[in-house]
């Protein structure tokens, strides 16, 4: 019996693959895994353990070293649970108005709130910089109505800036987790309690919340996942002031050269993400047998009650002035000129001007250690090129592999993800500490990047290699299709939009990747991010106006990039 | 008891139900029939307070109730889809709105335990709704909607997703929890077999009006109109011209029956000839054989000329047949 099963398993497997790939099928898994597996383990796996093995040692653990760790993640965590609970009092409100609400403009309005979450942190560093900072347009429209000689408003170096950065960086996940629960919460679950007796405050009690808790915990661990990993945001608004893990990690390795140090935090922190990622897998795991969606019934309506308009109302302004003041302060900013340059004395001419454009592709001090920001935007290119590559290389056959798993799959397949939860700082270092010696070498920082966007381009590539049927590859070998035309006239097709959508991650992930970078480019190599970064840390208007002019550019790729993902989507493909 | 008076309501512009009236009675069982879309459903969820009408009451011993909200309104309501809570297990969703009357966790246990017996569900208490079948989902939601004691009980397609069999059972069931408690219930589905198994008098819904109301056989023998006779299938719908008091002229012949005293000669008429054979009729219809399919106890036969009759043995196709049936004038 156990024989005739797997002789009939065998034929079967062999048909397929013979339809697949030109491949014989012995050869296939661990050739389609090869060189994912080969990439990992060098660049993720074996940094990851000397990254144990610098922490481990006697040496390292110090009673100093142990309690500055202590007081950081102190402080990473205090960030954080304020970040998330600032992030839950606004996404709660906006999934509720999402998911239960028509009124004009709402798709607008989504998909404008939706796009901080892919923003790069320094474009979005430059936008509350350019709304809120010394800089910016609110301060020096007081300091101008009012004759003020400083600045009124503190906001850049405070930890109100950091936790307004991550309320505006997360609050997508709560509106799109929760008001996705929400949205496909039966309607009538609500009517039969309603006929039963329960007034509408307690249908939201007995009925509504208990249904959503599972989602709500899911987005809350989500967005404390990324709060505590956050990195360019700390840096950038918080401060010298403000250190957590991944600054911490970030100063320690560049700014002390304490490896020994920046390996242990590093540790800490990659213990934690991956204490919070098996607590959210298991959430999410949790909250998909609670909620079964019933039936399509809309719950969608029009506000009825004056105390509805003003919900409504109130929050759908609220939501445009945190969301899009920012990405509109920018690009105005980085075209008007409001202040002094550097050095500049007598009446400055204020109004529209093109200057800060003008000025990235020109070398103004004349230094042979300056690098225009030209150069860095040629330097972005190349590496988001060489990561596209790269990541479809790699990513293609663990996707086909994964996409018709077996059991090799389901032990690798977590594995894959693995990187995800490491924060790109952490990978920088686990770089520097195992690589120290080729860090003059430029194509490292594609390779962090490629680790980075990995995961993503898999994730993305898998469901739309699963969503072809082999009834599909066998009917057109039926009807003669060579394996080649079989591949060209059925896979493509299907799998054209999946690569352009991957290819588009791993461009905008590469182009505004910043912790990783910062710790791995070469001072005369430096990317986009990297340049916004240092013009933002120097003085004087012109510097200031770059920054901004740079940061425009970069989110209006990452815009644009965006865009393409959201249109490729497969209908139904995951949410994030 | 319960009273509707003109009730309407529309729905994107569309007029949906244009003047409803109708009322139910202590004890009585009354069912709303009509095809999908027809605003059945919309009707049961003005009744519950879910929605409110455009224009018209909605009373009960004659005090309106467009001020009572929803869950002050004591009307049960069981849907198509169960929809019991997946967070609750059996004993609690039965408990839900026992517990909205804040009653005492004794009365509650017994009144729980009461009402699954009464569905045939003794030892389900603890068991998840997510674990059980469709037919015992369905008897939960019963079970839920008996508990707090409602004044009225209302049904929306609530047998529509199970198969055949179960539905039978669970129909006969239903039929009997009603008549022993005696609760004034509302059914609606589209299904006429249900309908007419259920109901002490049945409402016919269309284009937003009731078309015909009346007990299950009087609404079977005497339909009244096209639609009526169309929607629950009696037989062949074709129209005629009246020639004279007695005879309608058609193109399978001429017919004599009596027919309103309100039509005049030369006037277009609409008839339904039963397709069941019936001795000693004066009308008749011919024709050649064209199909015969098998219906368990008799064969349906189609006729060349597109009507069709039932009868015991089979004919052959090709044959030509003289059939005697009842021929009604519908107006």
């Amino acid at each position: 019996m156990n024989s005739m099963i797997s002789h009939h398993d065998g034929t079967k497997t062999q048909r397929r693959s013979n339809l697949r790939a030109l491949v014989p099928s012995w050869l296939n898994r661990p050739l389609l895994w090869f060189f994912p597996l080969s990439f990992l383990l060098v660049l993720f796996f074996y940094p990851f353990f000397r990254i144990l093995a610098y922490s481990f040692n006697v040496s390292t653990l110090t009673t100093d070293n142990l309690n500055f760790a202590i007081s950081v993640l102190f402080f990473t965590f205090y960030q954080a649970v304020l970040s998330t609970l600032l992030t839950l009092l606004i996404g709660l409100p906006s999934a509720y108005l999402f998911a239960r609400f028509d009124f004009p403009g709402k798709s607008l309005l989504r998909a404008l709130t939706a796009v901080p979450f892919m923003l790069p942190t320094v474009v979005v560093a430059a936008g509350f910089s350019a709304l809120l900072g010394a800089r910016g347009w609110i301060n020096l429209t007081l300091m101008n109505s009012f004759g003020l000689s400083a600045p009124p408003i503190q906001f850049v170096g405070t930890l109100g800036a950091i936790l307004l950065a991550h309320v505006f960086y997360n609050t997508t996940i709560v509106t799109r987790v929760v008001g996705n629960a929400l949205y496909h919460l039966d309607p009538k679950l609500e009517q039969a309690a309603r006929s039963l007796g329960a007034s509408s405050r307690r249908v939201w009690w007995n009925v509504t919340l208990p249904l959503l808790r599972p989602s709500i915990l899911a987005a809350s661990l989500l967005v404390f996942l990324f709060d505590f990993t956050s990195f360019g945001v700390i840096l950038l608004l918080g401060g010298p002031r403000f250190s957590t893990l991944e600054v911490a990690i970030y100063t320690q390795a560049l700014q002390f050269l304490n490896l020994p140090l920046a390996a242990l935090l590093a540790f800490i922190q990659l213990f934690c993400t991956l204490v919070f990622s098996i607590l959210y897998t298991r959430v999410v795991e949790r909250s998909a047998v609670q909620t079964a969606p019933r039936s399509a019934e809309s719950n969608v309506r029009k506000a009825k009650t004056p105390n509805e308009k003003f919900f409504i109302i109130a929050l759908c302004l609220l939501l445009f002035a945190l969301f899009i003041l920012p990405m509109f302060a920018l690009p105005l900013r980085s075209v008007s000129r409001l202040d002094a340059d550097r050095a500049q004395l007598g009446p400055i001419q204020t109004g529209l001007t093109m200057d800060y454009y003008s000025a990235l592709f020109v070398n103004v001090r004349g230094s042979i250690f300056y690098v225009p920001p030209f150069d860095a935007a040629l330097n972005s290119l190349l590496y988001a090129s060489a990561t596209i590559v790269l990541s479809l290389l790699l990513g293609f056959p663990a996707a086909s592999a994964l996409a018709r798993p077996g059991r090799l799959e389901k032990i690798l397949d977590p594995i894959l993800i693995l990187p995800l939860g490491a924060s790109a700082v952490t990978l920088g270092l686990g770089f520097i500490i195992s690589f120290g010696r080729l860090l003059t070498v430029p194509w490292l920082v594609p390779l962090a990047h490629t680790l980075v966007a990995l995961p993503f381009v898999i994730r993305t590539l898998q469901p739309a290699l699963a969503s072809i049927p082999d009834r599909l590859r066998q009917a057109a070998a039926s009807l003669g299709a060579s394996p080649f035309r079989v591949w060209r006239n059925v896979d493509w097709p299907i799998l054209r939009r999946a690569t352009l959508s991957a290819a588009t991650f791993a461009f905008t992930i590469s182009l505004g990747e910043f912790g990783a970078t910062s710790l791995l480019t070469r001072p005369d190599d430096p990317t986009i991010p990297i340049a916004i970064y240092r013009f933002l840390s120097q003085p004087g208007g012109l510097n200031y106006g770059q920054a901004m002019a740079m940061a425009t550019i970069l989110m209006a790729l990452t815009t644009a990039g965006i865009f393409v993902i959201e249109k490729m989507r497969l209908p139904g493909a995951g949410e994030f | 008891m319960l009273e509707l008076s003109n009730v309407s309501k529309t729905y994107d512009g569309q007029p949906l139900l244009r003047g409803i009236s109708f009322t139910v009675d202590k004890a009585e069982t009354i069912c709303l029939l009509g095809a999908s879309g027809s605003g059945k459903s919309t009707l049961l969820r003005m009744i519950a307070g879910l929605e409110s009408p455009d224009a018209g009451g909605i009373l009960w011993d004659g005090n309106d109730l467009a001020s009572v909200p929803p869950h002050l309104r004591d009307f049960g309501l069981v849907f198509q889809d169960y929809a019991l809570f997946p967070h609750l297990n059996v004993f609690d969703n039965v408990a839900f709105g026992l517990k909205m009357q804040n009653q005492s966790k004794e009365k509650i246990n017994s009144r729980v335990a009461e009402v699954l017996e009464i569905v045939n569900l003794g030892e389900f208490e603890n068991r998840k709704v997510t674990d059980l079948s469709g037919g015992e989902q369905q008897r939960v939601a019963l079970a839920r909607a008996l508990a707090p004691r409602p004044r009225l009980l209302m049904f929306d397609e609530p047998l529509g997703a199970l198969d055949r069999a179960l539905r039978e059972d669970l129909l006969n069931e239903l039929r009997g929890i009603l008549r022993r408690t005696g609760i004034p219930a509302i059914y609606v589905t589209h299904d006429q077999e249900e309908a007419f198994t259920i109901a002490d008098r049945v409402l016919l819904l269309h284009d937003g009006l009731i078309v015909r109301e009346g007990s299950p056989a009087d609404v079977w023998a005497n339909p009244e109109s096209v639609w009526v006779a169309e929607f629950l299938g009696l037989g062949n719908v074709f129209e005629g011209l009246k020639v004279e008091s007695l005879k309608v002229k058609t193109k399978f012949g001429v017919f004599a029956m009596k027919c309103g005293h309100k039509h005049q000669a030369g006037e277009k008429v609409h008839l339904l000839a039963r397709p069941l054979a019936v001795e000693k009729e004066a009308n008749m219809i011919r024709g050649r054989v064209r199909d015969v399919t098998f219906q368990s106890d008799r064969f349906k036969v189609t006729l060349d000329n597109g009507l069709f009759v039932y009868l015991d043995e089979a004919p052959k196709i090709g044959q030509k047949i003289e059939v005697e049936v009842k021929i009604e004038c519908l107006g």
